[in-house]
């Protein structure tokens, strides 16, 4: 599976949505994401690439780790992913 | 003015049955919940039996979210809970939801979510948990999920007081409706710690058999843990009363001692102190008790004095008395266990059937009591006590009337 496809499963697993309901556009508000499930969502993303990411869970909008929309959650997990290999 | 209490529901789930009918229908037959523990790593276990919840499934009660952040005694709380709000048949709202709150008692809260997740980074070495580890595992979330489940919003909070903390967090409940503090109190207790670090720790002790909980038997050898849970709904009798309510029976009273002597040895003085405060509390005298739920945990030390407190307090009245230990069936739930233990008190007051002590093989002239043996007892009894006294020498006891 592609970072996107994986990435799109933990959210859409979360939003209890299909992963065809998840667009690259949508914000974790369109999605139904709550703080309690993207702090669920950050604990797959590290699990599932192996990475640890930069997020308070006091301050989400000034973390270094972009959660604006999917495709910027996407993002943030590949670069993740090549600094941390 | 006091204000009188009343049982308006009633719940449960714990090794006899995921339901008060369940649990009544092991309890008149003697049935026992106790088994071969199937949890992991049992094998580097000497204790290996236990009362267990059995054919259970999380999945089919909760949904994956609610999993995340309920531990296995939230869980069970809270389906007891919903068993009994159901039979009381109570919605919170407005002022009553402002006026009703949940005390429960827990000794472990959840320690199975601690023991997993001590795995993972002990065991496994791993550098990184699940984030609702701490509102999973904390004893007072059983508690809040309750409170939240059904609007719930006076005074609510958590008794610890390890094998007495059903009987404290009902005490606490009871004083809070009669004294006018809250209208409708949520009570009772959960436990589950039926695993490896939970027995482990058990067994260090010495005090747990290998083979079967025979309380008041001259064979005995130790108690047997259990889990699950049992919830009440304690109501103000007029409140229950101009709604037309169900009622139960009435909590009559309550008492508490402590010991103030030893960390694990029981005093005989504590607990006659206790359950004479709970016979005062009523208001009624000793010979008008007819059943009393034993702590009767099986082991040499608890039996022996609790059989001594109750012929110091009830003297000649001690041998017409019943006195039996469900432990036998259920196991010790130890935080919770005072909870599924006051069922056989309801259970003598509206069916008229007195719950036997299972397992029982031998006199012991120390606990030379009518410990109602091996089989339930039809009778009628018109008040009655439940007994828990906790490590560390915290005695609880509670008196329940018919009505």
């Amino acid at each position: 599976m592609t970072t996107q496809d994986q990435v799109i499963a933990i959210l859409a697993e979360q939003a209890m949505l299909e992963t065809s309901d998840v667009a690259l556009e949508n914000s974790l508000d369109d999605l139904g994401i709550d703080s309690m499930s993207l702090v669920e969502s950050i604990f797959a993303i590290e699990e599932a690439f192996d990475i640890t990411v930069p997020f308070n869970a006091n301050n989400p909008s000034e973390s270094a780790f972009d959660i604006s929309t999917v495709a910027s959650i996407i993002a943030a997990v590949d670069k993740l992913k090549a600094e941390q290999a | 003015m006091p204000c009188r209490v009343v049982i308006t529901g009633a719940g449960t789930i714990n090794p006899l049955g995921h339901d008060v009918a369940a649990t009544f229908d092991a309890m008149k037959n003697g049935r026992c919940g106790i088994g071969p523990l199937d949890i992991r790593d049992v094998d580097r276990l000497s204790i290996q039996i236990g009362g267990q919840v059995r054919d259970y499934d999380e999945t089919t009660h909760f949904n994956r979210q609610q999993i995340a952040l309920y531990d296995r005694f939230t869980q069970f709380t809270l389906l007891a809970a919903r068993q009994a709000i159901a039979q009381a048949g109570l919605v919170f709202a407005g002022d009553l939801a402002d006026q009703s709150g949940v005390i429960l008692g827990t000794s472990g809260g959840g320690l199975n979510t601690q023991d997993e997740n001590y795995r993972v980074v002990y065991e496994e070495g791993k550098n990184r948990v699940h984030p609702f580890i701490v509102p999973k595992l904390m004893n007072n979330a059983a508690v809040s999920q309750v409170s939240m489940e059904f609007n719930l919003r006076g005074p609510s909070f958590t008794v610890a007081t390890a094998c007495a903390s059903s009987n404290h967090a009902m005490g606490q409940a009871f004083n809070m409706v009669r004294s006018g503090m809250a209208k409708v109190m949520v009570t009772g207790g959960s436990e589950s710690m039926l695993c490896f670090g939970g027995i482990k720790a058990w067994e260090g002790l010495r005090v747990m058999s290998r083979d079967a909980c025979r309380p008041f038997s001259a064979t005995r050898n130790g108690m047997v843990q259990g889990e699950g849970a049992g919830v009440f709904v304690f109501e103000d009798y007029d409140h229950a009363k101009a709604r037309g309510a169900h009622i139960l029976c009435e909590v009559a009273g309550f008492a508490m001692s402590s010991d103030a002597s030893d960390i694990v040895m029981p005093s005989k003085q504590g607990a006659a102190r206790a359950i004479a405060g709970a016979l005062k509390d009523a208001k009624v005298n000793p010979d008008q008790i007819g059943y009393i739920n034993a702590h009767g945990t099986g082991t040499a030390a608890n039996d022996k004095t609790e059989c001594a407190a109750v012929a110091d307090v009830f003297g000649a009245h001690a041998d017409k008395l019943m006195i039996s230990s469900t432990k036998s069936m259920h196991g010790h739930l130890i935080g919770g266990t005072g909870a599924v233990e006051l069922l056989a008190c309801l259970m003598a007051l509206c069916e008229g059937v007195i719950a036997p002590t299972i397992g029982y093989e031998e006199p012991d002239p120390e606990c030379a009591l009518d410990v109602v043996p091996n089989e339930a007892r039809d009778a009628d009894v018109d008040v009655v006590l439940s007994n828990a006294f906790a490590f560390g020498g915290l005695n609880a006891v509670i008196a329940l009337r018919k009505m």
